[in-house]
């Protein structure tokens, strides 16, 4: 039955997009969330890397009395560790080393 | 309530206020708190009585939960692997606190404590104070080695090792960002829009039939917010089994 089968499908491809199926194989993928869920995904991740940057800079500064320097080295630290982020969420987990 | 003096009043939803009269307003008790402790009857409640008859034919409740169990012990275990199983009864809880904080805010009256990010990020401060510790107990010193990987050029090493620090450092705050802003979003928009209906349904005649209209975002709105209610604690749950995975296997 061919009708059957497409929606059958359909249900399948539903469940996956909407994370109701836990997924057994594959290793640390989240459910996809459309496109606004992708994009706002990667938007934390970018903000909360530069927020701990910000945050170990600012302590370290207060620590060692170097205001502003090291505030301004780790802001840099916190964007490249904010964009590693958003490349860890996009591949595939196996190939991370 | 919102629609008083003709503006919309999105986040008083979500002001804090003590209950319990005189004594929860001198410890500070407030209807946040209360929420939490009804969740944590209310699983607590749910587990017992669902694992209390231990019929081969489950019932409702016992149907509830052995699906709720079996589904985080998948996860765990997909993630983590089978060592990971003495990890469940953390996830468990998590993933049970966290469902009950979202559901429960979708009730009418009922308060979200997982809109507030002192709570969501005291849940991923607590995953990251276990993950370390676990890594550290489980490695010892080759957990510093993470923030290096290994075969990469020595003279990097001043960029990747603090790159690396703050991305690890950056995991708490994006796990509790995250439940945080889509649950306030959820509601702001739950709020903006019910105002929308009242604003609208006073201008005279049109009123009701221009209000039907946002009032037919807001009951779509309002499923959605089931699904997002359940999908964050899902992505709770299941990030915190991807860094269990790697505090256990350390990559």
């Amino acid at each position: 039955m061919p009708e059957n089968d497409a929606f059958e499908e359909r249900l399948r491809q539903a469940r996956e997009r909407h994370g109701v199926d836990p997924k057994p194989a594959s290793q640390g993928q989240l459910p996809q969330g459309g496109t606004w869920g992708v994009g706002f995904r990667a938007g934390v991740e970018v903000v909360s890397a530069l927020i701990a940057g910000v945050l170990l800079g600012w302590l370290l500064d207060r620590l060692l009395g170097t205001w502003p320097w090291l505030f301004f080295l780790f802001f840099v630290f916190g964007g490249v560790a904010g964009v590693l982020n958003v490349y860890r969420l996009f591949k595939p987990r196996r190939l991370l080393k | 309530m919102a629609a008083e003096g003709q503006t919309i009043d999105a986040l008083s939803q979500f002001e804090l206020t003590p209950v319990l009269g005189k004594v929860g307003a001198s410890v500070g008790f407030t209807q946040s708190a209360a929420h939490m402790l009804l969740a944590a009857v209310l699983i607590t409640a749910l587990v017992m009585y669902g694992m209390s008859k231990r019929a081969v034919v489950p019932g409702r409740l016992q149907a509830l939960t052995e699906s709720a169990y079996e589904f985080v012990q998948n996860l765990v275990v997909g993630q983590v692997g089978e060592e990971g199983k003495r990890f469940f009864p953390f996830v468990f809880t998590l993933f049970m606190f966290v469902l009950f904080g979202n559901m429960l805010g979708m009730l009418p009256y009922a308060f979200t404590y997982t809109s507030h990010i002192a709570v969501t990020f005291t849940l991923a401060a607590i995953v990251f104070v276990l993950i370390t510790v676990v890594a550290l107990v489980l490695h010892g010193k080759k957990f510093f080695g993470y923030f290096f990987p290994e075969g990469a050029p020595i003279w990097l090493a001043p960029i990747i090792i603090p790159v690396e620090i703050v991305s690890y450092l950056s995991r708490p705050i994006s796990l509790s960002i995250r439940l945080f802003a889509n649950m306030v979003a959820g509601h702001v928009m739950l709020k903006v829009f019910a105002t929308f209906v009242v604003l609208l349904g006073g201008l005279g005649a049109i009123g009701p039939f221009v209000a039907a209209l946002p009032l037919a975002v807001n009951i779509a709105l309002v499923g959605f917010e089931l699904l997002v209610a359940f999908l964050q604690a899902y992505v709770f749950a299941i990030l915190t089994s991807i860094y269990l995975h790697d505090a256990v296997h350390l990559h």
